[in-house]
Order: structure tokens, then C-alpha cells, then sequence
């Protein structure tokens, strides 16, 4: 029987196989930030132990990091020791890093592919759930706890457990107005925040192939919110062009032998997958949530469900609590909520093209005087290509804050917060309580809703847009 | 890792689904730099309601959480372990946990238990009950006892034997020294190193 993208890719990282036992799989590339590995190096320091391959590590600087005055001592002590403990523990360790400041400092799951790092074929790791996003090259790429970090930097290698497979086929092309965002929304809520659970999901099918590289990281990313192990993209010739001329990119020689072998990552015809999820693009339409996670969003053209309209009782009884803490009331239309704070970045869509497709709908129209709107590059190097563009004076025309990059109000670790009762929009990955903030509402939503909402105050897709746009030039 | 056999202690009701990482232990804790002090973190939003299970007197002093499926969802932060084991807690039962908390609940010595929504229920309703009910959790036989609740549960072999005897999962690993070395010698040459350029 053949075998699918994951398993071909798991099989060829097995070091050592034993019945009864986990795989023992070789990790081909760690990355690491300041939050989840000071316990790690500590740990390496009180059995005496090294890290085994520097040269397959890297670590960058983004949950705590500010995204204002970055040139200015951090005014939070506990980030400032957070950071200088990874500056630390990278110096001592021989670990590359790329601090706050430097060009190519930014979200780790931004960083790593702009660098090239990221390829097909490969298993990544890092001790973030959002690790997924790689899985858009096709590399098995899984996020890890802290003791699993400490046993890669000590090791390469991380035991795991056996998976199963499931293949999420879209059909068809998506309508113009439904982005990657839109996608994995709907296919969250369509198979449930524990629906992924065990799985590595392959998405595939002609929506899929059309998408951009980018496009798909966004897809990946937000595996990890249907409960999945990982996703993954097969690498086709859309992924090798956005590989190739990249710093880390193979050269040569090397080069050819890495697209042979990467147009071998393709899932058997006859393989089969232990679940199948169908979806048919042309059905799709902008997505939002409306709950507190992100398995319970609709339409934006729809209303806030009745909690009674769910069958499953614990699924009503989570709606109800959803609906309270988000200060919503059943049937009321999604487009009449309206909206404090718009957020637009992440490792979800901080790159390059969400910032664009946000600027195209900003371009000549203003922020809402209700609502304030924050742009958040995913890297340094999003932010210089960004500002190349002119897309940063597109955003602060409109009234937007363009800030400097990072996780940010992803999940408020830094000063970039919700308040008690603040709704937003938000390009990120999760609406549970709080992310963002104490107290803090959060819709996620595509950059384009974002943009649009932004303008309109409430939620609202750039459709509702077409009186607002002062004429070109202004 | 301490080693897990087996656990008996009070239960702590906790009637809701998807309770994910962040509810567990916020962002702003992970700030710190160590694995202990995050007992106070622990459910830090849903504590500020007086009538929170964790408030409530008869709760007090409970060491096996028992609540809806899908526990653990969202961030891998090890933390959320962390601020579970440093509040007290020594077990778990969910009809359903995220993957990733799973597994560093068992790389911990919280034992995390995978029980149908019944007997999530019946513990549930005993513990609501009777506050005082004990349950036993016992990994050798991989059962839990508790009054009118029997139930058997499933871990993987290979888990149970890590937790029975506490072992040092990277201290196992580097046995196994030659296979990674030879691994690492037949890696193809294209793969990339992170070095600078």
C-alpha cells in the first residue's frame, strides 16, 4: 500500500524504531524564543549536557518583545529578564540568535521561512504550538513543550508517538472575496477544536494547489486550533519558487538533488487516509468567529447562533458561555457588532501579502473614529519590504499605528493589550478569554475583514465598502 | 520525573469543555524564567469569581481535576502543567485532551486520564455531592475507583513504564547514541544548517 505525504516524510527521520516503543525521529531544524526555553537550557546546565546540533538551531525574539520605542530599554523587568536570559543562554550554548533590533528578528514561524530555513521534507520543531505553519512547504512540523525542547537541544531527536493520517480535500476554487483565513475558519468549525486530535491533517485538492506559499502557511498554522498533531501542504512549484534564492536555500548541485527528492513528497494514489473531510470552496464566504474558540465561528453574513440551535449539550453549554463573555445575544447579525480594536498581524498573517491585501482595502478610506487599528509586521524583514511599498504610509494615512514586529496583541504578552470589555477584530489565531487581553472580546478574522472593519466600525467584509473609498491620488 | 503508581485524593469538578492553555495559566506568567511559582496563575481569570470551583471551601485541598473534553487546547506552554502540579493537582480526567498537553503532562508526572463523558459525569456528580468523596487513580492497574464509579483507562505501555518508574526521557535517548550518529552520518547534503552565512 503506498504511503501518505506525512508518513514518507516521518519514515525517512526515524533513527530508531523498536516495537512497543515510540519512533525515535531526528529533527532536522529547532527553533526557539525567549518564552518556552529558559527552563530548557537550564535543565542542559544541571545534568552538564551541550547542545548536540547548534547548527541545526536557530532562536529569535518575539512574544515579550515591544512593538513601540524598540531602541529603548524594555520597561517591563520580567520581559527584559526573559529576553536577556535567552541572549544568555544562546551566548553560552553557541546558539545563532536574532535579537530585538536586528534585521532579521521577528515571529519565529516568519523568520524561519524567509530564511530559507524552512524546506520541504523536513521535521521542524519549536516550543510553540503554531509550529504547523511550516508544514506548508511540507515539513512535518510540530510544536513542543519545554521538556521536549530540552530533550532536542540535548538530543536532535524527539520520541513520538504514532499518528493517524486525514486528508482535507477542497474542491474547486475559492469565490474572490474568500481568503486562506476564511478557509481554515470554516474547516475548524466544520470538524471541531478536538477534531484534529491525533492527526496530521493534509490539505489538498485544486483550492489548496492555487494557493500562495504564504496563503498555505496561514492554512497550517491554524492546524494546531482543530486539535490536529500538525498539517501539512504537499510541495509543488509554487513551494520550490519560494524556496529557491533564499539565504539557506540549497545551492548547486545540492539544489537539484533537493527538488528531485522534494517532488517525491507527494501522497500515494493508492495510500489511504484514516479520515476524509470534503469541502467545496465555492460554498465558502468570509469567515468570523463569534465565540471564545476557534471552532465557533460562521459566516460573517450570518447572525450569532442560538445556543439551543446545538445539538450536543456540552457544545450549548460552552455557546452560552461563549455568548456571555463576548457580551452577545443570539440573532444578532455578526455585520452590526461593532468594534474597538483591529489587529492585524501574527504568525497567522503578518507576512508580506496580508499586509498588502489590508493596505488595498485601506488605500484613500479612514479608520472609524470609534476604532483603532494596529498593523503589526510578522518580521523585520515583512516591515522593510512593507515600507518599500509605501504599504506603512498606506496604513497611517488611513489612521492605523504601524508598529514595529513581533507576536504583540496575538496574545498580549507584551504592552499591546486588550482592555476589560475591548472587542476586536483580529488577523490572529485564537478567541479564547483573555488572549489578548484581561477581559478582552476577540473576533479572528481574515486581513481583508480586518481592513474593512477598521473602516466601518463594526464588522464588515470590503463588499461593504464600495461608497466609502475617497478618490485615488487623495 | 517523579515517578506516578498510583493516587488518591479529593476531586475538583470542573463542568466545562475546551478549557484551553491560556484559561489555565495566562500569558503575562510565562514571563518567568523557572518551572515552579504558578500556582497562583493557575485558572487566574476564572478565580476572580467567588463561586469558581477553586474558591469554593469544600474544594480546597482537591488533587484530581476533573473536567469536559478537550482540556488543554491551544498553546503548548509547558506552564499550564507547571501551574496544575504547583497548585496541588496530581491527576487529570478529561474525555478528551489536546495532544501537545498531553504529552508534557506525562513528560511532568501529572497523569493525565482519558474517561468517557459517563464517568466524567458520575465523578462529577459525586464530587458535587459529596465534596469529601475520595478517588483513587492508579496507574499499576490503570484503573479509577471512586464510590459507584469503576473504570478502566488506557495509556500507552511504553508511557505507563516511563511514569511508573520516572524516568529521565533524555537520559533514554542518549543511549541510543550510535543510531543518531548514524543518522546523521547519511543525511542528505542538501538539508540546511542554520549557521549564519
Amino acid at each position: 500500500m503506498g504511503r501518505t505525504l506525512a508518513e514518507k516524510v516521518w519514515d525517512d527521520h526515524v533513527v530508531r524504531r523498536a516495537e512497543g516503543e515510540p519512533d525515535l525521529l531526528f529533527i532536522d531544524l529547532h527553533l526557539l524564543h525567549e518564552v518556552t526555553s529558559p527552563q530548557a537550557f537550564d535543565g542542559l546546565r544541571q545534568n552538564g549536557r551541550r547542545v548536540r546540533r547548534t547548527d541545526l538551531t536557530i532562536a529569535t525574539e518575539d512574544h515579550n518583545t515591544p512593538t513601540l520605542d524598540i531602541d529603548k530599554p524594555i520597561a517591563d523587568p520580567v520581559s527584559r529578564t526573559q529576553l536577556e536570559t535567552l541572549r544568555k543562554n544562546c551566548a553560552d550554548f553557541g546558539v545563532r540568535l536574532h535579537p530585538l533590533g536586528d534585521v532579521e528578528q521577528g515571529v519565529v514561524h516568519v523568520v524561519g521561512p524567509q530564511l530559507g530555513l524552512t524546506q520541504p521534507g523536513m521535521t521542524v520543531v519549536c516550543g510553540d504550538s503554531h509550529t504547523s505553519t511550516h508544514g506548508a512547504f511540507g515539513a512535518l512540523a510540530f510544536g513542543i513543550g519545554t521538556s521536549q525542547v530540552e530533550h532536542v537541544l540535548a538530543t536532535q531527536t524527539l520520541t513520538m508517538a504514532p499518528f493517524r493520517t486525514m486528508a482535507v480535500t477542497v474542491n474547486g476554487e475559492l469565490p474572490e472575496d474568500v481568503t486562506a483565513k476564511d478557509l481554515i475558519l470554516a474547516i475548524i468549525a466544520k470538524i471541531g477544536t478536538g477534531g484534529g486530535q491525533g492527526y496530521v491533517i493534509e490539505y489538498r485538492g485544486e483550492a489548496i494547489e492555487k494557493l500562495s506559499v504564504e496563503a498555505r502557511m496561514t492554512i497550517c498554522n491554524m492546524s494546531i486550533e482543530a486539535g490536529a498533531r500538525a498539517g501539512m501542504i504537499a510541495p509543488d512549484e509554487t513551494t520550490i519558487a519560494y524556496v529557491q534564492g533564499r539565504d539557506h536555500a540549497p545551492q548547486g548541485a545540492d539544489w537539484d538533488a533537493a527538488v528531485e527528492y522534494w517532488k517525491t513528497l507527494r501522497t500515494d494514489d493508492d495510500a489511504v487516509f484514516d479520515h476524509e473531510v470534503v469541502i467545496e470552496g465555492a460554498d465558502l464566504a468570509p469567515f468570523v468567529t463569534w465565540g471564545t474558540n476557534p471552532g465557533q465561528g460562521v459566516p460573517l453574513s450570518e447572525s450569532v447562533p442560538d445556543p439551543a440551535s446545538f445539538e450536543d449539550p456540552s457544545a450549548q453549554l460552552a455557546a452560552e458561555k461563549a455568548l456571555e463573555y463576548m457580551g452577545l445575544t443570539a440573532g444578532q447579525p455578526l455585520r452590526e457588532v461593532d468594534v474597538d480594536t483591529v489587529f492585524v498581524g501574527s504568525c497567522t498573517n503578518g507576512r508580506i501579502e496580508d499586509l498588502r491585501s489590508a493596505a488595498a482595502v485601506m488605500e484613500g478610506r479612514q479608520v472609524a473614529e470609534r476604532t483603532r487599528m494596529l498593523v503589526v509586521p510578522g518580521s523585520v524583514r515583512v516591515a522593510l519590504q512593507a515600507v518599500e511599498e509605501g504599504l506603512d504610509k498606506v496604513f497611517t494615512a488611513a489612521g492605523a499605528e504601524w508598529r514595529h514586529a513581533g507576536c504583540s496583541m496575538c496574545l498580549g504578552m507584551n504592552p499591546d493589550q486588550l482592555q476589560p470589555g475591548e472587542r476586536a477584530a483580529s488577523t490572529s489565531n485564537r478567541n479564547f478569554e483573555g488572549r489578548q487581553g484581561k477581559g478582552g472580546r476577540t473576533h479572528l478574522v481574515s486581513p481583508q475583514v480586518a481592513a474593512a472593519t477598521a473602516v466601518l466600525g463594526h464588522l464588515a467584509s470590503p463588499a461593504d465598502l464600495s461608497d466609502v473609498r475617497e478618490p485615488a491620488g487623495v | 520525573m517523579e515517578a506516578f503508581t498510583t493516587h488518591t485524593g479529593r476531586v475538583v469538578p470542573l463542568r466545562r469543555s475546551n478549557v484551553d492553555t491560556d484559561q489555565i495559566i495566562p500569558a503575562h506568567w510565562l514571563k518567568k524564567v523557572t518551572r515552579d511559582g504558578f500556582e497562583d496563575g493557575l485558572f487566574e481569570s476564572w478565580r476572580k469569581n467567588p463561586d469558581f470551583v477553586l474558591n469554593q471551601e469544600a474544594y480546597k485541598g482537591g488533587t484530581v481535576l476533573v473536567a469536559g473534553e478537550d482540556f488543554g487546547t491551544g498553546s503548548s506552554r509547558e506552564h499550564a502543567v507547571w501551574a496544575l502540579q504547583n497548585y496541588g493537582f496530581k491527576a487529570v480526567v478529561s474525555p478528551r485532551f489536546a495532544d501537545i498537553f498531553r504529552g508534557n503532562s506525562l513528560k511532568n508526572g501529572l497523569l493525565t486520564v482519558v474517561l468517557p463523558l459517563q464517568t466524567v459525569e458520575a465523578l462529577w456528580q459525586l464530587a458535587e455531592s459529596d465534596p469529601s468523596a475520595e478517588v483513587t487513580v492508579d496507574l499499576v492497574q490503570r484503573k479509577v475507583l471512586a464510590p459507584g464509579v469503576e473504570a478502566d483507562f488506557e495509556l500507552d505501555e511504553n508511557a505507563r513504564w516511563r511514569l511508573l518508574e520516572g524516568l529521565d526521557d533524555i537520559s533514554l535517548t542518549l543511549k541510543n547514541e550510535q543510531s543518531i550518529a548514524d543518522h546523521e552520518a547519511k543525511r542528505p547534503a542538501f538539508k540546511p544548517l542554520t549557521q549564519q552565512l
